[in-house]
């Protein structure tokens, strides 16, 4: 059954249920998540409309480029951020290091990125995110890998593109997959859900929930590649509630331009003239990488299941 | 042609936020919900809903598509106007810690984020005056605080540390919690009755 949020708290205040949660999700949709790497990025993001902004210490273009091993950002760095703005501040913590995410949530966070983009602290296992107050943002490629982070606790999605290419191309790839994978189980008649839980490799209750919801039960945003307003229109329509945007906005010619157009051609996306306008003088956007260039042990999006 | 009775037109605006959960509840209470994005969109509506969402996302984008004189003059000439939570916000008189112009319609005074951070945000059964039958569950999300309420402004629900979570002014509703992320649609529908009252004396007037 869909889990409802009409549930009575019997008088008393509850927080960090299930349903604040996910509900911070839900306010976020229709916008843009933009990753900042100083306080300063920070304010020009929320002056341009962000509706919250991912503090890390490099962008994943840079990560990508520096190498070495990437952690959660310095604690300082991040507290600099959530003073200098009044949206949401989300963190990264690397996949299955759930002592940084015991770190991010006592610094404030308002959501923590389990992310590929770090350096992965666990292969076998993510963090466990149910006992946390704070709630988590995790990626995926496909329905199961959803499935298998909301049965984590997860209470928000993103679909995982390549980090720091520039290039939308993987973001599609991962968008049309996941839309495929709810649209089969929409489909499918009841009784055959519990083999579609086995191939998906995902719980059975969440499996039903997308069979009755016809969507994942919790929001869902791009991310992975976004560079300029027409990709973020682009995974608008292909089913993104809203984007991130990493590498995008601040390796752009213009960032205040481009954080502006982008936050327009989101909320505007089935608008084309409205489009056509914004995506004008916005200044070259970031080079770019062709996703065959990039070694197989540098594809980010294979880290995680 | 329009019947007298049909169901009232509701616009959410659609700018960010939570606008289709609002969309969806309103359907569900049987009113005609349609999202709104450009003032055009503004022609044909008995109401206006801002949804939750970020509040200085909403104000930026109100100012990019100038929407916020268009829905200033609706609300000062009558046209009843909710907002939730963010849209609270952009309603009150008084913003505190938005630095950016809104519309500024209702007698309240509203501080963001005056809970705390995300991990602070919290769920309560409230009682409200206006509504009929069990209390309302509440869901409030880096909600903010209406600090101040004028003398025209109806209290309708208050939190156990005495600030005001919902109130009325007029054709303004004022809640800084989420009704739309539950299924309880008693708030949607008092809604609707502001909006057919205010459709019935615009009739009326232009008789």
């Amino acid at each position: 059954m869909v889990a409802t949020n009409d549930h009575s708290t019997n008088g008393a205040l509850a927080t960090g249920t299930w349903t604040v949660k996910s509900g911070l999700a839900q306010m976020l949709k229709g916008g843009v998540i933009m990753d900042v790497v100083t306080p300063e990025q920070a304010k020009i993001a929320e002056e341009a409309g962000a509706c919250a902004v991912m503090a890390l210490e490099r962008v994943p273009s840079d990560i990508r480029a520096h190498g070495g091993v990437a952690r959660m950002s310095d604690p300082d760095m991040i507290t600099g951020i959530i003073e200098a703005v009044s949206i949401p501040v989300m963190a990264k913590a690397r996949i299955g290091h759930f002592v940084e995410a015991q770190i991010l949530e006592a610094l404030g966070v308002d959501y923590i990125d389990e992310s590929e983009v770090l350096t992965p602290a666990d292969e076998a296992h993510h963090v466990n995110k149910h006992p946390f107050r704070v709630p988590f943002v995790c990626g995926c490629r496909d329905l199961g890998e959803a499935l298998r982070r909301i049965g984590e606790g997860a209470a928000m999605i993103r679909t995982k593109g390549e980090a720091g290419t520039g290039n939308v191309v993987e973001a599609v790839r991962h968008m049309r997959q996941l839309w495929d994978d709810i649209r089969r189980v929409q489909s499918l008649p009841e009784d055959e859900l519990m083999a579609e839980a086995k191939n998906l490799q995902a719980p059975y209750e969440l499996v039903k929930d997308v069979h009755a919801l016809g969507k994942l039960p919790v929001v869902n945003f791009a991310a992975g590649g976004i560079a300029t307003p027409a990709d973020a229109a682009l995974m608008m329509h292909l089913g993104a509630e809203g984007v991130f945007v990493g590498s995008g906005i601040f390796k752009s010619e213009d960032p205040e331009k481009m954080a502006r157009a982008i936050v327009k051609a989101t909320t505007h996306y089935r608008d084309p003239a409205i489009l056509a306008e914004v995506s004008r003088g916005t200044g070259s956007a970031m080079k770019g990488l062709e996703i065959g260039a990039i070694p197989e042990t540098e594809i980010l999006a294979r880290r995680g299941w | 042609m329009t019947l007298r009775n049909d169901p009232p037109a509701i616009g959410v605006l659609a700018l960010q936020g939570d606008f289709a959960e609002h969309a969806a509840m309103l359907r569900a209470a049987g009113a005609r919900a349609a999202e709104g994005r450009l003032p055009s969109d503004l022609a044909a509506i008995d109401a206006l809903i801002i949804p939750g969402g970020e509040s200085t996302t909403i104000t930026r984008l109100l100012d990019l598509y100038d929407l916020r004189e268009p829905i200033r003059r609706l609300g000062a000439e009558g046209m009843p106007i909710w907002g939730t939570c963010a849209g609270a916000i952009i309603l009150a008189r008084e913003a505190t810690d938005l630095d950016r112009p809104h519309l500024a319609l209702m007698d309240i005074a509203a501080r963001r984020n005056a809970f705390g951070r995300q991990v602070d945000s919290f769920e309560l059964d409230l009682d409200v005056t206006a509504l009929a039958g069990p209390p309302f569950h509440a869901i409030f999300i880096r909600a903010p605080r209406i600090e101040r309420a004028g003398a025209t402004v109806d209290v309708l629900a208050s939190l156990p540390d005495g600030s005001v979570a919902a109130a009325r002014e007029g054709r303004l509703l004022a809640t800084t919690f989420h009704p739309e992320l539950t299924s309880d649609t008693r708030f949607h529908e008092l809604f609707m009755s502001m909006a057919r009252a205010y459709r019935s004396a615009a009739r009326a007037a232009s008789k």
